[in-house]
């Protein structure tokens, strides 16, 4: 589903890179948590993903399209593809919680029955029932957080990408992102999670990946974590 | 063939989507018209005052050139025959005129009617008109010429002078005296207003264009993060841009209808209120008159302007924020 091949990320020239060859490979269904440092590049690994960034060098396939081929007008297509819950949640500040998760679909033309009929669903799966109306401004770091997810997994995407999702979140309701990512994850979504939560990563016993100064360190299935 | 059927169903299916999205783009621009208020109103108010001026410029100039034909229409080049010139050399004379390009028309009045013309002129004068009456009609016939354009009068004097034309004359033709003078000084002075006018409406249309521009760039920079989100969820150019295409196109549509409603109650006020219709060479009335004749043209041409503006406007301003990142 995901196939990156030596991929390197250069900023800065007189810096060393962000990614330096770095391949990996990750099964359709598959969820595969992505550890390290701040700065380790997890989230240049994301971005290249999403074609935020393109790579420095390197090749990079995802559900069958090859990066290099891509046009820019065929970006928006790829995109919709993926799923993505930023770090900073990038919400639209001019639109309620149900407008925001709304959008997703208004991007790719669906009716507005289907959206009335869907976006519910989905925003009780991130238990944000009751706070359609609200604005961005007026919702919690979690409670946004949350809103994130809901508009990355209303499309049921292919591949889901989230970075640092339960950072801003207790115990508790880390835990039922954690849970709704798990569930997915069951309906065939490839997961990419990348997070900080030791906690997290050991009860997930899933693959963990683990970067360190732009190169692969560890890749292990069923693992634990260490720092 | 199975495949047609579902072919037609995509077609539809793809063809609502697309309504769908244009409807969604609609709504958008306009919510965004009604939350962006305070940059609206200022990008309006560059636009009302580039229509109003456009909208003024082109009555004003309508109207210089009503004033100037009128004044053209008075003047005229008299040409005064000798009492020796038979019937046969006049009509000759005349038709040769009447061949002058520049010759709008031409009239003859033989002696008798130069007379009676001039009786009439001077019909106060007693005195005047018992010394005519006194002499045999010395009055010579007289061919009126009515010149095209001003500027060109020169055909006509060149054709004048002649010899063979000179001959007939018995008196130098008259320009219409010093008339001429003050007409060549209005035709001079206007033609300068006119060539001033279209300079300075081109110069603030240009820079009224300019700040529109930087509106709307403004008005963008503030939601370049959204831009971003958006782009990054997976949106095509045309469903971020056109939000903002429409929402510059409804600064366009208001503007056209208050920059129309500016100039009309400017014109119905001016023309109830001064007491003399003609303000220089600005003929109020005829300004008037001549808006209200038209007045959906130019409420359509304003439309077509201020939408033109908008949406020009806005797709340039939006180019840089929809770039992908090429590196």
């Amino acid at each position: 589903m995901i196939l990156l091949d030596r991929v390197t990320k250069t900023y800065n020239k007189n810096l060393g890179p962000a990614l330096d060859r770095i391949s990996l490979h990750v099964e359709p269904k598959e969820f595969v948590v992505l550890v390290g440092q701040s700065g380790a590049g997890k989230t240049t690994l994301l971005r290249l993903l999403t074609r935020e960034e393109r790579p420095t060098s390197g090749k990079i396939i995802i559900g069958g399209i090859d990066y290099d081929k891509l046009k820019d007008r065929d970006i928006p297509l790829l995109r919709r593809k993926i799923g993505t819950v930023f770090q900073d949640f990038k919400l639209l500040p001019n639109r309620n919680v149900f407008e925001n998760v709304a959008f997703a679909l208004e991007i790719v033309g669906v009716p507005q029955r289907e959206i009335r009929h869907t976006v519910p669903k989905v925003l009780d799966i991130v238990n944000l029932t009751g706070k359609e109306k609200r604005m961005p401004r007026e919702l919690s770091g979690g409670e946004r957080q949350r809103v994130a997810i809901a508009r990355a997994i209303v499309r049921q995407p292919k591949i889901l990408i989230a970075d640092e999702p339960t950072g801003n979140l207790d115990p508790k309701h880390a835990w039922d992102v954690i849970k709704v990512l798990e569930k997915i994850n069951k309906y065939g979504t490839t997961v990419l999670l990348t997070t900080h939560n030791v906690e997290i990563v050991n009860k997930l016993q899933r693959r963990v990946v683990t970067l360190k100064g732009g190169k692969i360190a560890a890749d292990r299935a069923n693992a634990q974590y260490k720092i | 063939m199975p495949s047609t059927k579902s072919n037609v169903r995509t077609n539809r299916a793809s063809l609502s989507r697309r309504y769908l999205t244009t409807l969604r783009i609609i709504k958008a621009g306009a919510t965004n018209f009604v939350r962006n208020m305070s940059l609206a109103i200022a990008a309006m108010a560059v636009m009302i005052v580039t229509l109003t001026i456009v909208l003024f410029s082109i009555i004003a100039n309508t109207t210089f050139s009503h004033t100037i034909a009128q004044i053209t229409s008075k003047i005229d080049i008299s040409v005064y025959l000798k009492d020796s010139v038979t019937a046969k050399q006049t009509d000759q004379l005349v038709s040769q005129i009447k061949q002058l390009p520049n010759a709008e028309s031409v009239e003859y009045l033989d002696k008798a009617a130069v007379l009676k013309q001039y009786e009439q002129q001077n019909a106060g004068n007693k005195q005047l008109q018992a010394a005519i009456n006194q002499t045999s009609n010395p009055l010579p016939a007289t061919i009126h010429i009515k010149p095209r354009d001003l500027n060109k009068i020169q055909d006509i004097k060149d054709f004048l002078s002649k010899p063979a034309v000179e001959k007939l004359e018995s008196d130098p033709p008259s320009y219409s005296g010093s008339l001429k003078q003050a007409i060549d000084n209005i035709t001079h002075a206007t033609n300068v207003l006119r060539e001033i006018g279209v300079i300075a409406v081109i110069i603030f249309a240009v820079v009224s264009a300019l700040i529109i521009f930087n509106t709307i760039q403004m008005a963008i920079f503030n939601r370049r993060d959204e831009i971003q989100t958006m782009r990054l969820l997976g949106a095509s150019t045309a469903f971020i841009r056109g939000p903002f295409v429409v929402e510059s196109c409804i600064y366009g549509v208001v503007a056209a209808l208050i920059s129309v409603l500016i100039v009309r109650s400017i014109l119905v006020t001016a023309a109830s209120t001064l007491q003399a219709s003609t303000f220089g060479l600005l003929d109020i009335n005829y300004a008037t008159n001549y808006f209200e004749t038209r007045f959906w043209q130019f409420l359509g041409l304003q439309l077509v302007i201020g939408i033109l503006i908008g949406a020009i406007s806005s797709v340039i301003a939006t180019r840089r924020y929809l770039k992908f990142r090429s590196k």
